[in-house]
C-alpha cells in the first residue's frame, strides 16, 4: 500500500472481474515478452516522508550554500513578497491543466489576462501572450516570428552586446529555422551603429536583435534604430529583463515590434537558474504571427464577462507543422506569479526596487574604483544595476571571485580572466556592500 | 460563494495611492545615479495600485472559479492529471535552492548538483536510455531538443540528405511542429484501423531520406504497439532514428522501457508521469534521453561527474546547442525526484499496471453506452467516438460540457483525429474505485438524459462560473489586454 495509490487487494479483484482479465499482467498480454522489464528497477526502496525530508536536508539542502548575490547575468536576486508564494499554493491554480474548458478556468484565464495587460504596460506593446518557458527562448522565438513575418528574410542581426546565453540560444533556433544569425560588433561595450548600418543595407534583413540592458547592464541610446530597421524592412526587436522596463524608455517608446525576454527579475526565486519567465509582446500588426497561448476577454450566454484561449488558429494542435511554434504549455504559475507581484509592488513598488537596486550598485562602483583594485570595464555609459569591472593587475577575476566566495559572497559572474559583471538589488545591504569592498581592499 | 465578488480585474480594484508592498529605506551614502531623460520611459506603467488584503482576497476568490486535480477527477486523455503530492512542493524549500544563483561556483551547489544527477540517472533506468538532459522546459521543448540531437549526430556522420521525419497521422500536434522546428520535413504514416502505425505504409515511406520516426507508445488511442520491434529494425535497417514521444510513458512504469524498444531519442513530460503540477499550464520540464553513442550531442549546460567524486556544469564542444539559459526548470526537477524516492522502486513499477486497470475498468463499464471503436483491452487511456446512440444529437462537446455540472473535468475531446467524436479518457493511478464509480454513475447518466432529453445535456453546463463563452466573437474582435477592455465598443 502506499499513499498516492489507493487500491485494496479487493479493489483490484473486483475491477479485474469487470475487465473480464485475471490478473494485472493480462492487461499487457499484447506487450511482447521480449520487451518486458522482468526485474525490479535498480532504484531505491520508498522512503517514508520523515525519511525523505532527512534525506533532502543532509544530502541536498546542506550541501548548498547560498551566497550573498552580487551576481545578475539576467538572473537576479529580488525579495519575493509573501503574498505571492503563499498565493502560488492555491491548488485550484497548481494542480489545474491548461484552460481548454473555460467554464472551469476562469481562474487561471483570468491572470493571464490580468499577465498580458501588465506586461503591454511594462514593454509599451500592444500584445503579449500567455508566456514563454524563458528570456533566452522567448528571444529567439521572436527571432523565428520575424522570420516567419517577412516570409522570404532568413538574415537575423543580432547584437555583440546580448547575454551569451540568450545569443547561443537564438543561434540553435536559428540553426533548425535555415536563419543566418550575424553578429552586430560592439564597440566598447555598446552595439557598433555602423557596423549595423553597413550590414542591415547589405539587404535581405527580417530583424534587428538589442538588448536594454544589455548583458553588460549598459543602458544603451536606440535612437534611430527602429527608423533604420523600418526603412530596410527589418522588424526591431528588444530584449529586456522586466523588472527595469518600469523605468527604462520601453520597447515601444523605441520603436520595437517585438518586446522579449526574462521577468525572473520580478521577484521570482533563484531557484538555481529555474523556473523564471520568458514574456514575449509585439505590435498589433503582428498578432497573428505570435506563437504561444493568448487570452482573450469575450461574453458568456448570459452576457457576462468571460476569458478563453484565443486566435488558436496559429497553434500547433491545429496546425501542426505549419504552426508558428511546438510551444503548447507555457509558464503558468509563474505568469500568476508576475501578476501578483506587479498587481503589489504596482507601478510605484517597481520603481522603487530600481532605484534601492541602482543606488546600491552605484555606491558599490563606486567604492569599488575608489580602491584602486578595479576600474570600470565600459567607462562614460550609464548603468542602473549591473555594472562589469576589470581587476588591475596582478588581481585576477578569479582571485577576487575566490576571496569574496570565503567571505560568503557571490560577488558576480566572471566575464574574461580580468573582468567581472557585477550586480545588485533590494536585497544587497550597505553592511554587505562594506564587506564587498573591505574584502576587495585587503587584495 | 458570491460569484459577482470576484468578477472584476485586479485592475478595477486599483485606488490611486494604495500600495501593497514595504521596501527597504537603505542608507547607501550619497547617491550618483541619475537616469537621463532620453533613457528613461515617459510615464510610469498603469500598473493597478491595491492594498495587500485585496491583493491576496482577488486571487484567492478567483482560485475558486478553478478546477485542479486536488478540486476532483481530472480524466484528460494524454494529460496525465495524477495526484501532485503535496510533499514534493515542501522538498523544495528543504533543498534550500530559493536563494541559490545559477552562476555560484559548483563547490556551493553539490546539493542542486546532486538533485540533477540524481534525477538524470532515475530516468536512464526507468527510459533504458544511458544519459538524459533535464535542461528542455516541456514536452515540446523536449521533442525539439531530441530532434536537434538527432539532427547533429546525423551531420556528424555526414547524413545531411536525411530530411524527413516520419510522425503517425494520430500523433500530438506537437510532433510535425516540432519537426518543422528543428528544420525537417513531415511525412505521415497512417494508421491502421486499431489506431496503431501501418507498418507496410511506414515500410514503403523509409529511404535514405528519413532522419528518425517519432512514436508514442501506447499511441494516442491508448494501444500498445505490438509491432514495435519490427518497426525499430525496419527504421534501423534504413538508416533512420527512433524517437520515442514520452507523453504516454505512464502506463509502461513496471511493465517495458523505451530503450528496451529500440528508441534511440526519448523525451519525458515531468508534469505527467512523474507528478509535478502543471501549474494551469506550466512551468513544466521535459527531460531528454539518448542511447549510448549519442550523449555528446545532447545541449549544453551538462551536469558531469569529476575525478574527485565532486559534481561540476560543462559545455561540451559536440552540444547541438543550447536550449535554455541555464538547467531547466530546477525547481520541477526536485518535485520528480522527491516522487521518484517516495514511490521507490516498488510503487513506480506499481502506477503503470494500476493506471491501465484504471482506464480497463472505466471502458468496460461504459462502452455498452459510449461507442468504444478499438477492441481492448487499452493501456493507460482509450477512446470513445462518441456516444453509441447517435440518434439523440447529443455530442463529444455536450458530453464533455455535461461533466463540468458533476464535478468532473472533461476527457480530452476532438482528439485523436482518427476519429469525428473523440471522447479520450485517461483516469490515472491515483484515483479510487469510489472516484471511478461516480464518474461512471455520471457518465451514465449523461447518456440516459441524452436518449430522454437531448437538449438538456445540449444546454450544459448549468452551475459553472460562467456558461457558453462566445470563442468566435473572441477570435473576430480579440481583446487581449486590459486597455483593450476599456476602448472596446462592447461591454466586457
Amino acid at each position: 500500500m502506499h499513499p498516492y495509490l489507493p487500491h485494496t487487494q479487493d479493489d483490484i479483484k473486483a475491477m479485474l472481474e469487470r475487465c473480464h482479465v485475471g490478473s494485472l499482467d493480462e492487461l499487457y498480454s499484447d506487450v511482447p515478452d521480449s520487451l518486458r522489464l522482468k526485474r525490479p528497477y535498480s532504484l531505491p526502496k520508498a522512503m517514508s516522508e520523515p525519511e525523505l525530508g532527512r534525506y533532502f536536508k543532509t544530502q541536498i539542502g546542506d550541501a548548498n550554500k547560498p551566497l550573498r548575490c552580487f551576481a545578475g547575468a539576467g538572473w537576479y536576486h529580488h525579495y519575493c513578497p509573501a503574498a505571492v508564494q503563499s498565493l502560488l499554493l492555491r491548488s485550484e491554480f497548481l494542480t489545474a491543466y491548461t484552460p481548454y474548458q473555460p467554464e472551469i478556468s476562469q481562474g487561471t484565464l483570468q491572470y493571464i489576462f490580468e499577465y498580458q495587460s501588465m506586461m503591454c504596460e511594462l514593454t509599451g506593446m500592444d500584445v503579449s501572450n500567455a508566456s514563454m518557458y524563458d528570456g533566452a527562448t522567448a528571444t529567439a522565438e521572436a527571432v523565428v516570428m520575424a522570420v516567419n513575418a517577412s516570409k522570404k528574410r532568413r538574415r537575423v542581426l543580432v547584437s555583440a552586446t546580448l547575454a551569451p546565453a540568450v545569443a547561443q540560444v537564438i543561434a540553435t533556433y536559428a540553426a533548425g529555422a535555415h536563419i543566418t544569425v550575424e553578429v552586430i560588433a560592439e564597440d566598447r561595450g555598446v552595439t557598433s551603429r555602423t557596423e549595423l548600418e553597413e550590414m542591415i543595407c547589405a539587404g535581405d534583413v527580417a530583424a534587428v536583435v538589442v538588448a536594454s540592458p544589455n548583458y553588460y547592464g549598459i543602458l544603451e541610446d536606440y535612437s534611430g534604430f527602429a527608423e533604420l530597421c523600418h526603412q530596410n524592412k527589418a522588424l526591431f526587436i528588444v530584449n529586456s529583463h522586466a523588472t527595469a522596463l518600469s523605468v527604462l524608455r520601453t520597447p515601444g517608446e523605441w520603436g520595437a515590434d517585438i518586446a522579449c525576454g526574462e521577468a525572473q527579475s520580478l521577484g521570482m526565486p533563484m531557484n538555481y537558474g529555474g523556473p523564471g519567465l520568458g514574456y514575449l509582446c509585439c505590435k498589433r500588426a503582428l498578432m497573428r504571427k505570435l506563437p504561444g497561448r493568448i487570452v482573450g476577454a469575450t461574453i458568456d450566454a448570459a452576457g457576462r464577462r468571460s476569458f478563453v484561449l484565443t486566435l488558436q488558429a496559429r497553434e500547433q494542435h491545429i496546425r501542426r507543422q505549419k504552426a508558428t511554434s511546438n510551444i503548447c504549455s507555457n509558464q503558468g504559475i509563474m505568469t500568476l506569479h508576475a501578476a501578483i507581484y506587479m498587481s503589489l509592488m504596482g507601478a510605484k513598488g517597481l520603481r522603487r526596487v530600481n532605484r534601492i537596486s541602482a543606488e546600491a550598485a552605484h555606491a558599490l562602483a563606486d567604492k569599488m574604483l575608489a580602491t584602486g583594485k578595479v576600474v570600470m570595464k565600459y567607462p562614460g555609459h550609464v548603468f542602473l544595476n549591473e555594472f562589469a569591472v576589470e581587476t588591475v593587475s596582478p588581481l585576477t577575476a578569479d582571485a577576487l571571485l575566490k576571496a569574496l566566495e570565503e567571505k560568503g559572497i557571490l560577488g558576480g559572474v566572471k566575464l574574461t580572466e580580468n573582468s567581472i559583471l557585477v550586480a545588485a538589488t533590494e536585497m544587497c545591504t550597505p553592511d554587505d556592500i562594506e564587506m564587498y569592498v573591505s574584502t576587495l581592499n585587503s587584495l | 460563494m458570491n460569484k459577482e465578488l470576484y468578477r472584476p480585474l485586479i485592475f478595477e480594484l486599483s485606488e490611486e495611492g494604495r500600495q501593497g508592498f514595504l521596501l527597504p529605506e537603505y542608507d547607501y551614502g550619497k547617491s550618483t545615479f541619475k537616469l537621463p531623460a532620453k533613457l528613461r520611459r515617459e510615464e510610469g506603467p498603469a500598473l493597478p495600485e491595491v492594498d495587500e488584503p485585496t491583493v491576496v482576497r482577488h486571487y484567492t476568490n478567483s482560485s475558486g472559479n478553478n478546477f485542479g486535480v486536488d478540486t476532483g477527477f481530472y480524466p484528460l486523455g494524454s494529460c496525465t492529471m495524477k495526484y501532485n503530492p503535496k510533499v514534493n512542493e515542501a522538498m523544495v524549500s528543504v533543498a534550500n535552492i530559493a536563494d541559490l544563483h545559477p552562476a555560484q561556483p559548483a563547490d556551493t551547489v553539490q546539493g542542486a548538483l546532486r538533485v540533477y544527477r540524481g534525477l538524470e540517472k532515475a530516468l536512464c533506468e526507468i527510459g533504458g536510455m544511458a544519459e538524459f538532459t533535464l535542461n528542455p522546459f516541456a514536452g515540446a521543448h523536449g521533442e525539439y531538443t531530441g530532434l536537434m540531437v538527432i539532427r547533429a549526430y546525423l551531420l556528424s556522420r555526414a547524413d545531411e540528405d536525411r530530411r524527413r521525419v516520419l510522425v503517425p497521422d494520430s500523433a500530438h500536434g506537437t510532433n510535425p511542429a516540432s519537426a518543422a522546428m528543428a528544420g525537417f520535413e513531415i511525412v505521415e504514416v497512417k494508421s491502421l484501423p486499431d489506431g496503431t502505425v501501418d507498418v507496410e505504409d511506414l515500410k514503403s515511406k523509409l529511404d535514405a531520406t528519413v532522419a528518425a520516426l517519432m512514436m508514442t507508445n501506447p499511441n494516442t488511442v491508448g494501444m500498445f504497439e505490438k509491432n514495435i520491434p519490427k518497426i525499430a529494425e525496419a527504421v534501423h535497417a534504413a538508416g533512420g532514428l527512433m524517437y520515442y514521444d514520452g507523453a504516454n510513458l505512464n502506463p509502461m512504469l513496471g511493465v517495458a522501457r523505451p530503450g528496451d524498444m529500440g528508441f534511440d531519442v526519448m523525451h519525458i513530460n515531468l508534469h505527467k508521469t512523474f507528478s509535478t503540477p502543471h501549474g494551469g499550464g506550466g512551468p513544466g520540464a521535459g527531460p531528454v534521453g539518448v542511447r549510448a553513442g549519442l550523449e555528446k550531442f545532447l545541449p549544453n549546460p551538462r551536469v558531469v561527474e569529476t575525478d574527485g567524486g565532486k559534481l561540476a556544469v560543462e559545455y561540451g564542444e559536440y552540444a547541438f546547442g543550447r536550449v535554455s539559459a541555464w538547467l531547466g526548470n530546477f525547481s520541477v526537477l526536485v518535485k520528480a525526484l522527491a516522487y521518484i524516492l517516495t514511490m521507490g522502486a516498488e510503487h513506480l513499477a506499481q502506477a503503470g499496471p494500476l493506471a491501465t486497470l484504471n482506464a480497463n475498468y472505466i471502458l468496460n463499464s461504459l462502452n455498452d453506452l459510449y461507442l468504444q471503436p478499438i477492441p481492448g483491452p487499452c493501456k493507460h487511456e482509450f477512446v470513445f467516438d462518441g456516444l453509441r446512440d447517435k440518434s439523440t444529437g447529443v455530442k463529444t462537446l455536450h458530453i464533455a460540457k455535461a461533466l463540468l455540472d458533476h464535478g468532473f473535468h472533461a476527457p480530452t475531446i476532438y482528439f485523436p483525429l482518427l476519429f469525428h467524436e473523440s471522447l479520450m479518457i485517461e483516469p490515472t493511478e491515483t484515483e479510487s474505485r469510489q472516484t471511478l464509480d461516480a464518474f461512471i454513475a455520471v457518465m451514465r447518466q449523461i447518456a440516459q438524459t441524452a436518449a430522454k432529453d437531448p437538449e438538456k445535456v445540449k444546454e450544459a453546463p448549468y452551475t459553472t462560473p460562467i456558461s457558453h463563452p462566445d470563442e468566435d466573437e473572441a477570435a473576430l474582435n480579440p481583446v487581449l489586454t486590459y486597455r483593450d477592455l476599456c476602448q472596446a465598443t462592447t461591454t466586457l
